[in-house]
């Protein structure tokens, strides 16, 4: 039976209260959102926080809004919410094929986007979506709220550059026109996490790609896949510069052999979904 | 810590470590154990109760999170000595061999019809896709669920009872 060390609980029912019970106790204490990360490392034993602390009050965190140029995703919000979003759907289709495809349904009405990036898992599926769309992250601490590009936000595996006394609180996706996006992955089997995948997005001007965003999971790559980038960009898309994308994204991968597959065929599978994912998302931006 | 929960219209007040899971709270605390514990690890979907209406792993899930909310268990299906349709549908269909994974299909199936009457056996294959059955193949648990929306009439979805006394 699994069951984690022992610890003191803490409701919070804002995020200014989950900010001062932080302060109060220090960096032996941990949030909890959906737990879907947190409670199996703690039923490991892998992680022993003191005090656990539950944002799942803290529902003014739980929401999608569409602000101009910007899409708005507040910390709390569950990936069935996101699954279920039209407005998601119609402006950053990449996050609704991802939802589809993260965990099962059942894990959905629990894990949160917030969790999911501070969990920083190198196999997690929204890390590499906002690193595609070149999201901004709001984090809030005692002294207000900081905004930094998702560059700057991973650390690699499980760090990121939220600190112990501070929280995430919103997902800033910036909105362009003649934007088109996609999320291919491969797994073993349904709910699984990736053997690999790969997520696009490209901003048409003119029948040529003017700028894109390229982001790989689970193959050994943090941040987005440059090398690919730069191939595509100022071109207009067609088969060839599809595959070219898809072998640069592959040189730029650094996948290791494990219970999910070798490091070649995991190299195969970013080519293929690289270039998948652009076709897709070239499609969707002329509507298609 | 104090942690007063609502399983199945009854409201329970315990004083339970913070590190217990729901599963264990009705399972030893309550004795519902109905509600079955199989991998441990977020993935078979057998502990699968409803909280607030949803589907959630009670096993991945403290009970202190709870504490406020309602839980309905497998427990809580029959009402009044008449068997939920998705149990029926069970029975009926032949839905369950060993009866193991039964208790988080039926509540999956039930929070499924409660949010989408008449679904296809798509739908209902993609609902109970963080669930694991060994013994059926899912045809017979998808013709179940199916049975049950054909011969629901409404019945179960009504919102759970008026609460009754604190339970003992
Ligand atoms: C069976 C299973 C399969 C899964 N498959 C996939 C998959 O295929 N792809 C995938 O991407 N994920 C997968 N996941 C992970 C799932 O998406 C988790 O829900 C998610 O990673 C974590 O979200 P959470 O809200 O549960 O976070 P929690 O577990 O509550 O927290 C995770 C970490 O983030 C911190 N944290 C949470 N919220 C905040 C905040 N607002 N500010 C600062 N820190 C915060 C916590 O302190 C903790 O360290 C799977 C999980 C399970 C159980
Ligand atoms: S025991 Fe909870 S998912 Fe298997
Ligand atoms: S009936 Fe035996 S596991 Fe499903």
């Amino acid at each position: 039976m699994q069951v984690p060390a022992p610890f003191d609980y803490e409701r919070a029912s804002s995020v200014d209260h989950a900010l001062r019970l932080l302060d109060q106790h220090g960096e032996d204490a941990r949030l909890i959102a959906g737990g879907h990360s947190l409670l199996p490392m703690m039923k490991l034993r892998l992680v022993r926080p003191n005090v656990v602390i539950d944002i799942n009050d803290c529902v003014d965190l739980d929401y999608i809004i569409e602000d101009r140029d910007v899409l708005r995703i507040g910390a709390l919000t569950r990936h069935a919410t996101l699954l279920a979003s039209d407005t998601v759907a119609r402006l950053a289709p990449m996050i609704t094929d991802a939802e589809r495809v993260i965990a099962d349904p059942v894990v959905r009405n629990r894990g949160t986007i917030g969790g999911s990036l501070c969990q920083a898992d190198p196999g997690e599926d929204l890390t590499t979506v906002c690193d595609a769309m070149f999201a901004d992250i709001v984090i809030r601490g005692r002294d207000g709220p900081r905004t930094i590009p998702m560059a700057d936000f991973h650390r690699g595996p499980y760090e990121t550059a939220v600190e112990p006394d501070e929280m995430l609180t919103e997902i800033r996706i910036p909105l362009r026109p003649g934007a088109g996006s996609a999320y291919e992955k491969v797994e073993r089997r349904v709910g699984d996490w990736a053997i690999a995948a790969v997520g696009a997005v490209v901003w048409m001007d003119n029948g040529t790609i003017d700028d894109v965003g390229i982001g790989l999971t689970a193959v050994g790559l943090e941040g987005v896949a440059t090398r690919a980038q730069d191939a595509v960009r100022g071109h207009a898309p067609d088969d060839d510069l599809y595959a070219q994308a898809g072998r640069l994204a592959a040189s730029q991968s650094d996948p290791i052999d494990d219970q999910r597959g070798s490091a070649a065929y995991k190299r195969h599978l970013t080519a293929e979904l690289t270039s998948r994912a652009l076709r897709r998302a070239v499609e969707r931006s002329q509507g298609r | 810590m104090d942690v007063t929960i609502t399983v199945n219209g009854v409201r329970y007040q315990r004083d339970i470590e913070p590190r217990m899971l729901l599963v264990h709270f009705l399972r030893d605390e309550l004795g519902l154990t109905g509600t079955h514990w199989g991998c441990d690890t977020s993935n078979c979907g057998t502990c699968v109760v409803l909280i607030d209406g949803e589907p959630v792993k009670s096993c991945t899930t403290l009970a202190a999170m709870t504490s406020g909310h309602e839980v309905r268990t497998v427990e809580g299906l029959e009402r009044e000595g008449e068997l939920d349709p998705v149990q029926q549908g069970f029975m009926e269909e032949h839905g369950l061999q060993c009866g193991f994974c039964t208790p988080g299909m039926l509540l999956t199936a039930r929070a499924l019809l409660d949010r989408s009457p008449d679904p296809a056996p798509d739908e209902i294959r993609e609902a109970i896709s963080g669930q694991l059955c060994r013994c059926t193949g899912y045809a017979t648990i998808v013709r179940s669920v199916r049975w049950a929306a054909e011969h629901g009439d409404g019945a179960g979805t009504a919102p759970v009872a008026a609460e009754q006394e604190v339970g003992s």
